[in-house]
């Protein structure tokens, strides 16, 4: 089974801090990270590949420092990494981003099982996984908390949804994203991270990959952004003072006129 | 890519300023672009030397956007009833459609729905696209997908909404893509702009940006709303409008994945994202022990608990109770957070409550920035006080 | 690149989890289960039998990285290599190609039995005895707080072979926790290390074939000086990282912590506090990498250096966690607060492995020797 897993590289949420006057992000010292769910989605694949045989290749799109990102998957158990990286890619959006990843994909010989996180930490928008699935006309499931086993060219796996879950039938080739339910991912070995120190990560641009590049990038992005702006900073805002015993009674006045709104 | 013409930048560092993503720095007199730089085109709208320009290029994809009329919503059905997001939309649906001059249609699909599309109506729609079928009992992407895709292609409604919601966060990426259509995820804001355009403001990175998209040269222009932002309007028995029965054989039902079983898990106290008050605990708590006293207090009001990331990473809670923004993001009423610092994880999910209080012990915590009541406390004091007094109150 | 990983699984699996430990006194499997998949489990052991061929500068690393968040996991872990050092320094092939492999994949693990209750300081005192008879050694006695005791797959033993040779008349062997006759007794309730089991192990006629024996008949002994002397900087080294952790929690605590409406670290009382346990802590380090350094390059003479960085770590570890928790004063009494335990645990640096008294011995020793 030859298995691709997308990953992206996104600024690491836990260090960025709201700057209270300004009311924009400091970002100060913050690091780049593999996005958290495509940490899973990585676990996953090496996890299947382990089980049912294979390779895992690790597949992202974004600027040359997105190679560290890729020997840190090599380092958690993949087998080759591959970077699509060119300046004209900059500014794409799903829908930009989609085609590019679609046409690294195709320029990899595709795949038996393509795996990504259910979203990234940075845009939240969740769409680049099935995107590319209906870019490579592959069958596509999203949310996957479960893989309970693949035999005789399908997989059987449960699907979150909101109220509980639903079992399903993949055949393959297929593509699914995955929530961080679906497995702890591992901690890189040791073995692990002298393999990944060694690897040579290929590196593709749009040429490589055979893109025109109309569809590339801000150009080839259906959406724009048309402005940006700092939130609105919340109303009215109180600190109690006094006694513990005189703060809640003091929020118990409050929160009695909040409820009987 | 953003190109600085030296000859016009004064170095006046107003887009170092605005970059809201630290891409832009003053460097000799001379703005200079980083790796960050996301092409948003804040600094080029805030350059009063008009230093700075982005290259657009020529738009591959192109349509006519007058041949596109209406505004949709997409209104899921899933285990005999209607998402209360679908009244949310057809409440912002309307007013788009108003601004517009257009009808204002839902689609509606799924096995056995029986009047349903009735309530569509009441609640704003002039039209519902009805297909009911067994074919569609089960949701997959690909056979929802199809029908969707199909009655687009089919009436050219120049806007298309869905709630963000699993089920229409994993099928309308992939009608957008195959629409050549734009699609922005988790919309917290819709207005039709001056060029007539739809305006979708979402938050980015992780809630610290406010971006409004625009679509300008796709349609559809489609756009995933989130639950619990926008408001459904009081149902009105007496409108009227038109059910359209749509014929299941003009439709492509397959679908390669099969749903073998639906299970039903969530218990309703997990209903997090619709409880008017929820009560979250962090850090602070100390142990999953303390949760007991957020569930007494929660009981009290009538409300829900809730969790940040780093006690559910700690194993205190089950996932389905983290708010934040790998988790689950509500506006309740009333939010109070005990224990919590306030990691912006966890702000972008709970920063629309209307009501913020804040319990910790640290007064430098960033929790009480946006706290609309704050309390520097012990929890441990704080909260049985506050719910011994609450029951005497009641009483 | 061994110190990220141990750091990872520090920060991951055994800071998150090391209060329940130390409140249950769980064995932590899971966390050695951890280690293992990381590849750390054979991180001493030859790569022949599967290990990553690190030497004792390579174990430094890591279990400076454990103790800082746990020293409780970390004794679990430097025990079953202390277990293993006898096997590694004086075992045949067959009895290294039996043991070490699955000890390095982190299948198995092994404990280290020298201790009884009349043998402690004083090995001599030794009574457990070992007879041959036919093709089987019989052992019977009893050993005393052997950590990772009723948790190992194996032991490597000790008892006297031949009474009347005193120190000459001792052998190793290994003894398997599913041999005839060899049982478990009391589990200890301690101060501190809860997380580490310790168990007394008791030998009623337990037979073993023949070939368990750890090199020659009489080497006991000299497998036991050879085996302290390169574990000793692998406890020296829970101090530093113990002091470590401490500091850590100190600094952090004080920044935070307002009294008289500022910082408590700006006080200088605080600050110099602060300041004297950074530079002890940083000086145990320098001396305990600089031990294991030498130990790496010069195999042969170890025992002054190693005793000497044992004494000398493990003295500022129990300094530096006992002003950690003046510094957060009543919440550092408390057990919401890491510090306490990590006083606790310190106390026990100063006394296995040899107390430090003995250390002092040996050092002294070692002095007389030299200038003669």
């Amino acid at each position: 089974m030859k298995i691709i897993v997308c990953l992206k590289q996104v600024p690491d949420a836990k260090n960025v801090r709201l700057d209270p006057k300004t009311n924009t992000m400091s970002r100060e010292g913050v690091k780049s990270i593999m996005n958290p769910f495509d940490e899973h989605a990585l676990e996953e694949a090496v996890r299947l590949a382990a089980e049912y045989g294979g390779s895992v290749t690790a597949l992202s799109m974004g600027p040359p420092q997105a190679g560290e990102m890729l020997r840190g998957a090599v380092a958690c158990g993949a087998d080759a990494a591959v970077l699509v990286s060119d300046r004209a890619f900059a500014g794409a959006d799903t829908w930009a981003t989609t085609y590019t990843l679609a046409r690294a994909v195709i320029t990899l010989g595709g795949a038996d099982l393509i795996i990504c996180g259910k979203q990234a930490i940075d845009g939240d928008t969740a769409q680049v996984g099935p995107g590319l699935a209906g870019r490579l006309d592959l069958a596509y499931a999203s949310c996957i908390k479960k893989v309970q086993e693949v035999k005789d060219g399908v997989i059987i796996a449960q699907r979150m949804m909101d109220d509980g879950y639903d079992e399903l039938e993949i055949p393959l080739p297929a593509l699914f994203t995955v929530v961080k339910e679906i497995n702890e991912p591992r901690i890189a070995s040791l073995k692990g991270k002298m393999k990944a120190k060694k690897v040579e990560i290929k590196v593709l641009d749009a040429a490589g990959i055979g893109a025109d590049p109309k569809l590339l990038g801000l150009a080839g992005s259906p959406t724009k952004v048309d402005k940006v702006f700092a939130p609105e900073a919340r109303g009215e805002r109180t600190m109690l003072t006094g006694t513990v015993a005189g703060q809640v009674t003091q929020l118990v006045e409050k929160l009695e006129a909040v409820l009987n709104a | 890519m953003l190109e600085i013409d030296p000859q016009l930048c004064t170095g006046c560092g107003v887009c170092e300023d605005n970059c809201a993503f630290g891409a832009i720095s003053v460097v000799n007199g001379l703005a200079q672009v980083k790796e960050q730089c996301t092409l948003c085109g804040n600094c080029v709208d805030n350059c009063e030397a008009g230093a700075l320009l982005i290259e657009q290029g020529e738009a591959a994809v192109k349509v006519n956007p007058a041949d596109y009329a209406g505004v949709w919503i997409y209104a899921e059905f899933r285990h005999g009833e209607i998402a209360p997001v679908a009244f949310e939309l057809l409440g912002i649906g309307r007013r788009l459609a108003a601004a517009r001059g257009v009808q204002l249609a839902a689609v509606l699909m799924g096995y056995d729905l029986q009047d349903k599309a009735q309530e569509l109506i009441w609640h704003g729609a002039d039209e519902v696209f009805q297909l009911d079928d067994p074919g569609l009992k089960d949701f997959t992407d690909e056979a929802y997908g199809n029908v969707l895709a199909h009655l687009i292609k089919e009436h050219k409604p120049e806007i298309v909404l869905a709630g963000a919601t699993a089920i229409g966060r994993s099928f309308i990426p992939q009608v957008a893509t195959s629409m050549g259509a734009g699609l922005t995820a988790d919309c917290t804001d819709l207005a039709i702009g001056e060029d007539g355009n739809l305006l979708q403001t979402r938050p980015a990175f992780g809630g610290n940006i406010m971006a409004t998209i625009v679509c300008p040269d796709t349609r559809p222009q489609m756009a995933t709303v989130r639950p619990m932002v926008m408001t459904a309007l009081p149902p009105d028995k007496g409108r009227q409008g038109v059910v359209h029965k749509l014929d299941a054989g003009a439709f492509n039902l397959a679908a390669r994945v099969k749903v073998l079983a639906s299970v039903i898990t969530a218990p309703d106290k997990v209903k997090l994202a619709e409880a008017e008050i929820v009560v979250a605990g962090g850090r602070g708590l100390e142990s999953a022990k303390g949760f007991a006293l957020l569930n007494e207090l929660a009981d009290l009001l009538g409300g829900s608990v809730a969790a940040s990331r780093a006690v559910v990473d700690a194993g205190w809670i089950d996932y389905p109770y983290q708010v934040g923004q790998t988790g689950k993001t509500v506006a309740p009423k009333l939010y109070i957070c005990c224990g919590i610092s306030g990691a912006i994880q966890h702000l972008v999910g709970m920063q629309s409550s209307e009501v913020i209080v804040a319990i910790n012990k640290d007064p430098a915590a960033p929790i009480f920035a946006i706290a609309t009541y704050g309390i520097v406390g012990d929890l441990f004091e704080v909260l049985p006080r506050l719910i011994t007094e609450l029951k005497n109150r009641t009483l | 690149m061994i110190v990220e990983v141990a750091q990872q699984i520090t920060n991951e699996k055994v800071i998150p989890c090391r209060a329940e430990l130390d409140e249950t006194e769980e064995f932590p499997r899971e966390i050695l289960r951890e280690i293992a998949k990381a590849d750390l489990a054979g991180l001493y052991i030859a790569e022949e039998y599967g290990g990553y061929g690190g030497g004792v500068f390579d174990m430094v690393l890591a279990m400076e990285q454990f103790a800082r968040g746990c020293v409780g996991v970390a004794t679990s872990f430097a025990a079953s290599a202390l277990g293993a050092y006898p096997i590694i320094l004086s075992g045949s092939r067959e009895i290294k190609q039996k043991y070490l492999p699955p000890l390095a994949s982190g299948d198995k693990l092994a404990a280290f039995a020298l201790t009884e209750a009349n043998a402690g300081s004083d090995a001599s005192g030794i009574q457990t005895t070992a007879v041959l008879d036919g093709d089987e050694w019989v052992l019977n006695g009893t050993k005393q707080w052997i950590t990772n005791g009723g948790e190992a797959n194996f032991y490597s033993v000790i008892a006297i072979t031949n009474p009347e040779k005193g120190a000459r008349g001792a052998s190793m062997f290994v003894i398997e926790d599913t041999d005839p006759g060899f049982s478990y007794g009391h589990k200890e309730k301690k101060l501190g290390i809860r997380a580490s089991a310790t168990r007394e192990l008791i030998f009623k006629d337990c037979r073993i074939p023949r070939d368990r024996m750890i090199g020659r008949q009489g080497s006991g002994f000299i497998t036991v000086m050879k085996t302290i002397d390169r574990s000793r900087p692998g406890i020296a080294v829970l101090g530093v990282g113990l002091a470590q952790g401490a500091l850590d929690e100190a600094v952090k605590y004080a920044k935070q912590r307002i009294q008289f409406k500022k910082p408590i670290i700006s006080f200088q009382a605080v600050q110099h506090l602060l300041a004297d346990m950074a530079i002890e802590t940083e000086a145990a380090r320098a001396l305990v990498y600089a031990v294991a350094a030498h130990i790496d390059a010069h195999p042969n003479n170890m025992s002054k250096a190693s005793s000497m960085c044992k004494v000398f770590a493990s003295d500022v570890a129990m300094r530096v966690t006992t002003n950690a928790v003046q510094v957060l004063g009543g919440y550092g009494y408390m057990r919401d607060y890491p510090v306490e335990k990590m006083m606790r645990d310190a106390k026990i640096l100063q006394i296995y492995e040899g107390t430090n008294q003995i250390q002092r011995n040996v050092v002294g020793q070692e002095l007389n020797k030299e200038y003669n």
